[in-house]
């Protein structure tokens, strides 16, 4: 019996119980927003309240989708996130590419640009960047939710940071065989960086479907709420009725889980590209 | 060669970073600029008049400006450091395992990364309930008297802080356990052969050679937290009695709710600067004998 035995050191079944604790105090939340979700409004207000509730139930999700509004700020939230990354991810791998490999005069200025403006947070560009909509006419409008988003900076870094690695040769191969310089970015340099251009996209799809405050300003009727700022909306309509509330919250916040595991590796790697560097 | 000439000759590199560059030119760094001569402006929805510096005068005597920003270093500096403790530990206490359980814990810490402030918020609202929340619930477990958490002023920041960190952390974790993965190993087994502890190895090795990965994930965390908007807007408004207004949150009032655009393009401005000092300050004590590449 005691060959069958495996010594596992004291230290790592602490440091197991650690995590754990630490790991479920994060995660308990989400569960608690799903379970909430799924119980009757009545038993939901129950204290002490069912950790583990024997009956569960649709009817919230039922009454969530019939006002159709929900589905109106997925439509929105669907439309700016993806514009906005698609968008991103052509402009910043064209402007990566001119900052990597393009010698011109300038373009130290540029590259200089582009790093002092990172450190600069977008709140503070907040203010003036309403009343710039609100000259172009585009308060309350899908140019007003997209446009200032394709302005950010941080992709144009992570793409120049990637294809800077790149070797020259490749480039240079591609003039001599008669290559455009169109042909040489759509034909050779875009299908070598997928691996950056697939962090970058699922980092900005990520980060503009749970961006709030920007749509919360720039837009002022309830049909045109992304879905961040649309549930805040039933948040202060009905502060009370948490089983509905946590039923609109599950609902926004299942396609980014589903985005995360079905992306897992790029998230984890993801992270530390474009940083320290 | 002329400069025009050398300018039409490399010409492919202007046309590639226009595409972005204009658009980052209206939306983002003119917004800047417009900022600061904005913030020397009387701008409301009926007048602009310019008065020079009085705006930035105004909020230095504004008791409620001095609060929020007493609350935003309060939060950020309760945040931060905890944050970071956390992530360290529990980079730490991963290594040793085999690479699927270090990324199943890895998963578990970054789920609530993408979820938004927002859903994270309006969990935690109905989490930190006086009547019926969750927490009461397992602080009764452990013999406490139940709190109104977000409702008395003496509590309501320090339950923030609480939420952040323990839904926070994810992406520093991810981060740092890279930067862990990159240390060769002989350095552990050497210093385990000397007969170094654990506690040694991790200040004498782990701690210096994370660094730099520490430095950035330190600058970034602060400049994130002191832009805290969302939990407050949707939990707490900034009260009770402004216990919770922060630098962000009175921005958005001061635009967006009082219309005075100018005091609150001064208030961005303040906010900008400290954010600045605070990351040169971070790197002059953390950034000594500290690689780039």
């Amino acid at each position: 019996m005691n060959s069958l035995k495996i010594k596992i050191p004291i230290s790592k079944i602490i440091s197991i119980i650690v995590l754990s604790v630490l790991g479920l105090m994060a995660f308990i939340p989400l569960y608690w927003m799903v379970i909430t979700a799924l119980k009757e409004p009545t038993l939901a207000m129950k204290f002490p309240p069912d950790i583990l509730p024997k009956q569960l139930t649709l009817d919230n999700f039922k009454e969530l989708f019939e006002r159709r509004m929900i589905f109106r700020w997925t439509l929105n939230s669907i439309i700016v996130a993806g514009t906005v990354t698609i968008t991103q991810l052509f402009l910043c791998a064209l402007a990566g590419y001119s900052l990597s490999k393009k010698v011109f005069p300038g373009a130290q200025v540029f590259f200089w640009i582009y790093i002092a403006s990172m450190m600069i947070p977008r709140q503070v560009t907040i203010v003036p960047l309403y009343i710039l909509v609100a000259k172009f006419n585009m308060i309350n409008t899908y140019y007003g939710l997209i446009l200032p988003s394709i302005a950010a900076p941080f992709g144009v870094f992570l793409m120049r940071q990637f294809m800077v690695t790149l070797p020259d040769e490749i480039i240079s191969a591609a003039k001599i065989d008669g290559a455009s310089e169109w042909q040489i970015f759509t034909k050779v340099i875009l299908p070598i960086s997928k691996p950056a251009l697939a962090v970058l996209g699922i980092f900005t799809f990520v980060g503009e479907w749970n961006s709030f405050l920007w749509p919360l300003i720039v837009t002022n009727t309830t049909k045109m709420k992304t879905l961040q700022a649309g549930i805040a909306l039933l948040q202060e309509e009905v502060p009370m009725q948490y089983s509905y509330l946590m039923s609109a919250a599950t609902f926004a916040a299942i396609p980014m889980i589903i985005v995360f595991f079905a992306f897992q590796k790029y998230f984890l790697r993801g992270v530390t590209l474009g940083s320290i560097k | 060669m002329t400069l025009s000439k050398k300018i039409w000759k490399e010409r492919w590199g202007y046309l590639f970073i226009l595409p972005h560059f204009i658009p980052f030119l209206i939306f983002f760094l003119i917004p800047v600029i417009w900022g600061i001569y904005l913030s020397l402006f009387d701008y409301n929805v009926f007048s602009k008049t310019f008065i020079g510096f009085g705006n930035y005068k105004e909020i230095f005597s504004s008791w409620l400006f001095l609060k929020a920003l007493k609350n935003t270093f309060f939060y950020t500096f309760g945040v931060v450091p905890l944050w970071l403790a956390k992530a360290l530990l529990v980079t730490v206490l991963i290594y040793p395992f085999h690479k699927s359980i270090r990324t199943f814990y890895k998963t578990i810490f970054y789920i609530p990364h993408v979820s938004s402030t927002v859903i994270i918020a309006m969990i935690w609202l109905w989490i930190f309930n006086p009547s019926f929340g969750l927490l009461d619930y397992f602080v009764r477990f452990l013999g406490i008297d139940p709190l109104v958490w977000l409702g008395n002023k003496a509590t309501a920041m320090p339950s923030l802080i609480l939420m952040q960190v323990i839904m926070g952390g994810g992406s520093t974790i991810v981060l740092l356990s890279a930067a862990m993965s990159s240390i060769p190993e002989y350095y552990f087994e050497a210093a385990k052969l000397e007969g170094a502890n654990s506690w040694n190895i991790f200040y004498r090795i782990t701690l210096p050679l994370l660094k730099p990965a520490i430095l950035y994930v330190l600058v970034m965390g602060t400049v994130a937290n002191f832009q805290t908007f969302s939990n407050i807007y949707i939990m707490t408004q900034g009260g009770p009695e402004f216990s919770t207004i922060t630098v962000a949150y009175l921005v958005y009032e001061t635009a967006f709710k009082n219309y005075n655009l100018g005091l609150a393009s001064s208030i961005s401005v303040v906010m900008f600067l400290i954010l600045s000092g605070l990351a040169i300050i971070q790197f002059r004590w953390l950034g000594k004998n500290v690689e780039y590449y």
